[in-house]
């Protein structure tokens, strides 16, 4: 079967959302490869959220929010910006590729903007494949459940 | 009558896993408490001042020791390996320093792969002479029998992801006065319920350092030398990247006192999952300014955003090591 990459996507409500509606409504066809997540603003997406979703099996993370100057909270989207460049590094310092990770204007009009941003990233990640984190990765603390999975190494 | 004061005594045992020995000093830093120790205690195991070999350890009856303070990351096989045994022979683990709390300075490694440790370490180093390369070998024959050297794993671990930990005291290191309060507790039986953070508090750092704050806008971040601070004001303010907002409070705010900026060894505040997330949240949102390229300049001139964000927690971290490491 061909590989289908999933994507997280958080949507603010008064754009994006709106704008991903619009393709709806209008019927505009675009990959099924985003799952959505209606947050109040891309001001609210927390970097905790972005690497949730990683370690839960996203292969890719948009955020989408108002055009700048748009916000509905005025800065919300400033926010989000400023936050995602130091987002952008520590993802690749975690062996992320840049393509995996996509902040996203589109108003509550564009529709088809959304719809192509889809197609776009959806092509993009199929490209590259899933993204393959370290095996023996938990999000619960407590003993590592397999120890063969952190083979050991010699060297020489 | 001597035998049973004998048995009264505590059994403890103190290790190092990856560390560098600082949280051994700390033990050492409760000045004349350490006697006292020695008078409460037997010290069954402890590398650094002791005598005590593994083979003791392996000769003991399970649960037979009272306490083992367990500091250091889970590096390599010997790590791994001693923290099984300690494990089995002690009745309250302790993971003890950033390291075995939340893996530390050398959990920074895990940004890499093992190939670029070792190139770096052995073959890529302005410190190697060149032609003089040594290259360690996990097995030697030497004319006594064969020698062997701990194996290297792909990923440094904190402590409680290779065995049960009951209580976590965290810290680089931790404040010696918390480390008498854990061991006086061992002794007088006082235990806090198991999984415990003890030795800390449940607010942020920023709760408990007394530097003024105000509003935090800020147009250009500074390393601590580049810059003349205000010793009243908070560092943030200043520009100086301080992780006290996620940080957990308890260390006596040693580092802002001194004028060094907190660098987050105490691991984060309950509640936070990710310390280096919430750090890039917080040092972002304190940026003034609503124009692009001014924020890219200003955000850019940050180094190393993962050393800052993860200092000393990136295998505790949601993702905790890179996919360089596999």
């Amino acid at each position: 079967m061909e590989y289908e990459p999933t994507i997280v996507g958080f949507l603010c409500n008064w754009c994006s959302y709106t704008g991903a509606d619009l393709a709806g409504t209008a019927r505009i066809k675009h990959r099924p490869n985003l799952r959505v997540i209606r947050v109040m603003c891309s001001g609210r997406v927390d970097p905790t959220f972005i690497m949730q979703a990683f370690a839960s099996g996203a292969d890719g993370v948009m955020i989408c929010g108002c055009h700048p100057g748009d916000c509905h909270y005025l800065e919300g989207n400033d926010k989000a910006y400023r936050r995602f460049q130091l987002l952008k590094k520590l993802m690749a310092a975690y062996g992320i590729e840049d393509q995996r990770l996509r902040l996203e204007w589109v108003s509550a009009s564009e529709g088809e903007r959304f719809a192509r941003l889809v197609d776009t990233m959806t092509a993009e990640l199929k490209e590259l494949g899933p993204l393959k984190l370290p095996p023996d990765l938990s999000l619960v603390p407590g003993p590592c459940p397999d120890p063969t999975a952190v083979r050991e190494v010699t060297h020489g | 009558m001597a035998e049973t004061v004998e048995k009264k005594k505590l059994q403890i045992a103190i290790y190092w896993g990856a560390a560098c020995g600082g949280c051994d000093v700390a033990i050492l830093d409760t000045d004349a408490f350490i006697l006292d120790v020695a008078a409460l205690a037997d010290i069954r195991l402890w590398p650094l001042a002791v005598d005590g070999k593994y083979a003791d350890v392996e000769a003991m009856e399970d649960d037979e020791l009272d306490l083992v303070l367990f500091n250091g990351a889970v590096r390599n096989s010997e790590n791994q390996k001693i923290a099984e045994l300690l494990r089995r022979k002690t009745k309250v683990m302790v993971a003890m320093g950033s390291c075995a709390h939340i893996g530390g300075i050398p959990g920074l490694a895990n940004e890499f792969s093992r190939d670029e440790i070792f190139n770096r370490a052995y073959l890529d180093n302005p410190s190697i002479e060149e032609g003089n390369v040594v290259l360690p070998v996990a097995e030697k024959k030497v004319a006594a029998g064969t020698l062997e050297i701990p194996h290297f794993h792909r990923a440094v671990r904190r402590l409680s992801d290779v065995v049960e930990v009951e209580y976590f005291l965290p810290g680089c290191p931790p404040a010696p006065d918390q480390i008498k309060a854990v061991l006086l507790a061992v002794a007088t039986g006082n235990l806090p319920p198991a999984g415990s953070v003890v030795g800390a508090s449940d607010r942020a750092l920023c709760d408990e350092c007394g530097r003024s704050k105000d509003e935090k806008k800020v147009t250009r971040f500074f390393r601590p030398w580049q810059i003349i601070q205000d010793p009243e004001k908070c560092l943030l303010e200043q520009g100086i990247l301080c992780a006290g907002s996620v940080t957990r409070a308890g260390c006596g705010v040693r580092c802002p006192d001194s004028g060094m900026p907190c660098r987050g060894c105490y691991g984060p505040p309950p509640n936070v999952m990710d310390q280096g997330a919430k750090f890039i949240s917080a040092i972002s949102s304190i940026v003034e300014s609503r124009d692009a390229g001014e924020i890219e300049r200003v955000l850019g001139e940050i180094p190393d955003v993962m050393g800052y964000a993860y200092r000393f927690g990136l295998p505790a971290s949601i993702l905790q090591r890179s996919t360089r490491s596999q």
